[in-house]
């Protein structure tokens, strides 16, 4: 290991630092409202790190970058950590999006609940931990590295989960535990066949032993280790038929950490997924691609039949992300257009639809933060009148409810219009009319919330009241959801260029 | 100046939303941008007009470069008198809706939006920017009828929505595989685009395939049967306004679109299935009539025959069927302009029953009568409106109707004879409705019924006044139409 590989780790070393700053401050200070402020103030570190890093990639692509980096310099990205990590555009728009989840969360975490209170300083590190995970997920380029940062992000996040300590919150940290470790089991037997197949774990070396055709058994073999691999990340994206897990254990948690859940750590399964089969397994794509039409079309479905029937906010969000999850797997499944035979549609529309639906999903959960903080119930009856009661908090999640809709002008349609654009560039209009037609199911129950806060009178007429750092990230994440909406350009550009060392290849 | 038009409601809205609290300064603040804005789109049509000719009041920027979306809007002769008539309604709707009590704020917010809304879909040019607009009016709607609205207002909003959502489906699949197979969302441009890509067998899919696509879309919006059964639902429950808005504009936005996609773009399938057209056409008219007949209720009667009467938008659509052999545009400028005179009809009929059941406090026919020795004004107004719908010559609906029979004939004999009957129809209708409502002996209990004050006579006299100008000169919109679709038909059938 060398110095340069410290510095393409630099940023998760910070994010690291940082957690453990601040379970040092947290034992010698006594004012706990000091640690979101460091815990913000702090990711800015590893923000400029990354900002540095992307500076050299572009010198990288612009072959003007000197000593002592110019060794790391490999078709545009930095390499290094002996072939293991990649920091490369793709890696940067994760970190990113990545870094700005984290800070909203602990935003908006700060007052939450009492129960957190005593332990403020373990919940931030936590949080600060996974991120370093999530953060790295998106730069590994070897399996075994995919499975430690894997591990990295979902450790923190089970005792996360459990972190209110109440029977609801201990039981879903319990069924978060057995079953990642359970996905984590079926992954590493997917990779362990992979490897014994290819003889190599990392992607490139995969990708060498597929385009020589030198696998044993031809590639139905391999197909058996895909399949378990697609299961294994299957459970972190939450895809059906491996949702069960998700209401129970976003229903548990503590709300930001399900809003966290449900965004930051799809995200990076997401960014695995797509590294791993573009990388790895692109020569197949042929293949992969149907598989993922038809996981799409299932989640879609699954989520959003379930969805209506929920009583429970957060349960009912759960299922959304569920079919959310069907959506990104669209763009999953658009390997390539048949028109132009441009490949960066599905992967950019993937990563586009996963930086709106961040901004929608967080500001959905931190409005029933807020509210459900006020009536200390998640029940969707309870939202009554809220309309009347909380104008700003309501006009909010109306607009993420929308954006989730996917109506304009909001994150939701641009980023469902990217999305269907690549289905159907690649031939799958019928995979574009299906998630246009759930679309239209999601509308029914998305709006239910929507008329219960508007049309049903609450006796109750007293004001929501909410702390200045939630309506601060409530209102920085529904700004997000029309500023990505109004003026989707820069984002498209960002995520287009991201994509591009995913196809280097091909 | 035409983006002027088309955001002043919102960014009206948007004031006040932000900073208008009283709901006496709403309303009046509401009422000035509706007139500034009729203004605006009456300037936008004369000066349109002038020369008839082309595209005007043409902005183009980039928008979304990734994807190729651009901001282009403009009119044409087929857009222009849309523009002007949801100016002209829009502001009538904001006259009407001088009495609502409750949530005054947001009524109006919403309201301004959904005129925002509507305008956009008749001036975009580009087929995301369509998009947008036709789907920017879905909330605005849902929160007007399920709030204001009465009896099942929720079931209602929601019917409509969910119809209407399940269009936009079908439309955005098939304007992305236009996407995909021209590389282009310019409308202006699209046209010649897939005549090019059907050419080189470029496209994705059958252009037939998209036809129909974008024809359920439309023809969920116009509506059509068998997928009109949330119009009378929506419209029976929605506050007058929202009544006036969606049969005098929102019901446009299906007509525009079938005769700017459908038959702009897509003229060969539109021709060779004409039958399935003409088909649903003459369903529509003969059941929405058959339907209205029976209605008890004075708004859901007026609902279903609109049903009835946009089924002459199809009819006229139906006369493309015959352009292979000799161009014919009357039978389209005939659809055209019912779209015109039904918009201003339907939304006065709205309105004068808006006030009557907010006066009588009953809309149930059998419960009325003899309310023209109390309201005469409405009375006269009343049976104006009536007489234009049904056809009288001398009033806007005879010009329309007419021009579609005179179109659609020649090509399709039997369905366009079908049809007429729906006019007779009509005449049993309304004139029916007529004479039980106004005309049998007064009641008691209707005693002291006032007429409508200075007010609320504004929006209908200058309806009458449309009404009546159409009627005895309709060459004004008959040309402005007619620059458009000739045009388009030429550049098809040479």
């Amino acid at each position: 290991m060398t110095v340069q590989d410290l510095y393409l780790l630099s940023p998760e070393i910070a994010l690291g630092s940082l957690a453990i700053l601040i379970v040092l401050l947290d034992l010698v200070i006594t004012r706990k409202s000091v640690l979101p402020v460091v815990a913000i103030v702090g990711l800015t570190v590893p923000a400029g790190l990354t900002l540095l890093l992307r500076g050299d990639i572009q010198s990288c692509q612009d072959s003007t970058l000197t000593y002592p980096l110019e060794n790391l310099c490999v078709g545009g990205g930095l390499q290094g950590m002996f072939n293991t990590l990649v920091v490369d555009e793709f890696a940067i728009y994760f970190k990113f999006l990545t870094f700005g989840v984290v800070a909203l969360v602990i935003l908006a975490s700060t007052d939450y609940h009492k129960r957190i209170e005593g332990f403020k300083g373990e919940f931030y590190a936590l949080v600060l931990f996974s991120a370093c995970g999530m953060s790295l997920l998106a730069a590994t380029t070897e399996l075994v590295s995919i499975y430690v940062s894997l591990e990295l992000t979902t450790l923190p996040l089970v005792a996360l989960v459990a972190f209110l300590r109440d029977e609801r919150s201990s039981e879903a940290g319990m069924k978060f535990l057995i079953l990642s470790a359970l996905s984590s089991a079926v992954l590493l037997y997917g990779m362990t066949l992979v490897f014994g197949f290819t003889g190599s774990t990392t992607l490139a070396g995969i990708a060498s032993t597929i385009t020589k055709s030198s696998v044993p058994f031809g590639s139905y073999a391999l197909l058996m280790g895909i399949v378990l691999m697609v299961a294994g990340f299957g459970f972190k994206i939450s895809m059906v038929p491996f949702q069960m897990w998700v209401p129970d254990v976003y229903e548990g948690a503590p709300t930001p950490i399900t809003a966290y859940l449900s965004v930051a750590s799809k995200a990076a399964g997401f960014a695995v997924l797509l590294r791993v089969f573009y990388l790895a397994f692109g020569e197949l794509n042929m293949d992969w691609g149907e598989l993922f039409a038809i996981l799409s079309v299932l989640s879609m479905v699954v989520g959003n039949l379930a969805a209506i029937v929920q009583s429970n906010v957060k349960r009912m969000l759960a299922y959304s992300t569920v079919a959310q999850g069907g959506y990104v797997l669209v763009g999953l499944a658009a390997v390539a257009s048949v028109a132009s035979g441009d490949h960066t549609l599905g992967p950019s529309s993937v990563l586009f639809y996963l930086s709106g639906y961040a901004v929608t999903n967080l500001a959905a959960f931190f409005s029933v933060i807020v509210i459900s903080n006020m009536t200390g119930s998640n029940q969707i009856d309870t939202f009554a009148g809220m309309g009347r009661r909380a104008p700003v908090i309501a006009g909010a999640f109306t607009i993420s409810l929308v954006s989730l809709i996917g109506i304009p002008p909001t994150a939701g349609f641009i980023g469902k219009l990217y999305l269907f654009n690549a289905a159907v560039q690649s031939d799958l209009a019928w995979l574009a009319v299906a998630g246009m037609i759930n679309s239209v199911i999601s509308a029914y129950y998305y709006l239910r919330i929507v008329r219960i806060m508007y049309l049903v009178p609450n006796e109750s007429k007293e004001r929501v009241p909410s702390s200045i750092p939630m309506r601060f990230s409530l209102g920085i994440a529904t700004l997000g959801i029309l500023a990505i909406g109004i003026l989707p350009g820069w984002l498209l550009k960002f995520a287009q260029g991201a994509v591009a060392p995913l196809l280097s290849s091909t | 100046m035409l983006s002027l038009t088309v955001f002043l409601p919102l960014a009206g809205a948007l004031v006040i939303a932000l900073f208008l609290k009283r709901g006496w300064i709403v309303r009046r603040f509401a009422i000035f941008v509706a007139i500034t804005d009729f203004a605006l789109s009456a300037i936008v049509f004369l000066q349109y007009y002038q020369d008839r000719d082309g595209l005007k009041f043409v902005e183009r920027y980039d928008w979304i470069g990734p994807l190729d979306i651009q901001y282009l809007v403009g009119i044409d002769g087929l857009s222009a008198p849309l523009v002007l008539l949801t100016g002209l309604l829009g502001m009538c709707a904001i006259f009407v809706s001088w009495s609502i009590k409750e949530r005054v704020r947001e009524y109006f917010v919403w309201l301004l939006i959904l005129q925002t809304a509507v305008m956009g879909v008749f001036v975009s040019l580009d087929f995301v920017l369509f998009f947008i607009f036709w789907e920017l009016e879905l909330i605005p709607m849902y929160m007007l009828i399920s709030i204001w609205g009465t009896g099942r207002k929720e079931y209602s909003a929601m019917k409509f929505l969910l119809f209407t959502i399940l269009g936009s489906a079908f439309m955005l699949v098939a304007l992305l595989v236009l996407y995909g197979s021209t590389g282009t969302f310019d409308m202006t441009a699209l046209p010649g685009e897939i005549d090019k890509a059907v050419g080189s067998s470029k496209m994705l899919v059958p252009a037939t395939a998209l036809f129909f696509a974008f024809f359920a879309a439309f023809a969920i919006k116009l509506p059509v049967w068998p997928l009109h059964t949330w119009l009378p639902d929506a419209h029976t429950d929605a506050p007058t306004a929202v009544s006036v808005m969606l049969a005098g504009v929102l019901l446009k936005m299906g007509g525009y679109g079938l005769i700017r996609v459908c038959v702009g773009m897509f003229p060969e399938a539109t021709s060779s299935y004409g039958w399935f057209i003409v088909a649903l056409a003459v369903i529509s008219i003969l059941f929405g009539a058959v339907v209205t007949l029976r209605q008890t209720d004075l708004k859901r009667l007026i609902a279903y025959s609109s049903v009835s009467h946009m089924g002459f938008v199809l009819l006229g659509i139906s006369s493309v069927s015959a352009i292979p052999e000799e161009l014919n545009p009357v039978g389209l400028n005939g659809a055209a302009i019912q779209m015109f005179t039904h918009g201003t009809i339907t939304g006065l009929l709205f309105i004068l029953v808006g006030q009557i059941y907010e006066k009588a406090h009953t809309r149930s026919i059998s419960e009325l009568g003899g309310l023209a020795s109390q309201m005469p004004f409405t009375a006269v107004a009343f049976v104006v409106a009536g007489l234009a719908s049904l056809g009288l010559p001398s009033l806007s609906g005879f010009v329309s109707e007419a021009l579609v029979f005179l179109g659609t004939f020649p090509v399709w004999g039997l369905p366009t004879a079908l049809g007429t009957v729906g006019i007779v129809l009509a005449a049993v209708y309304i004139l029916w409705m007529i004479q039980r409502v106004f005309f049998t002996p007064s009641l008691e209990r209707y005693r002291n019924l006032r007429d409508l004050t200075f007010l609320e006579a504004v929006p209908v006299v200058v309806l009458l006044v449309a009404i009546v100008s159409v009627g005895v000169y309709p060459a004004t919109l008959v040309n402005t139409f007619n620059s458009a679709i000739e045009p388009m038909l030429e550049l098809h059938f040479q």
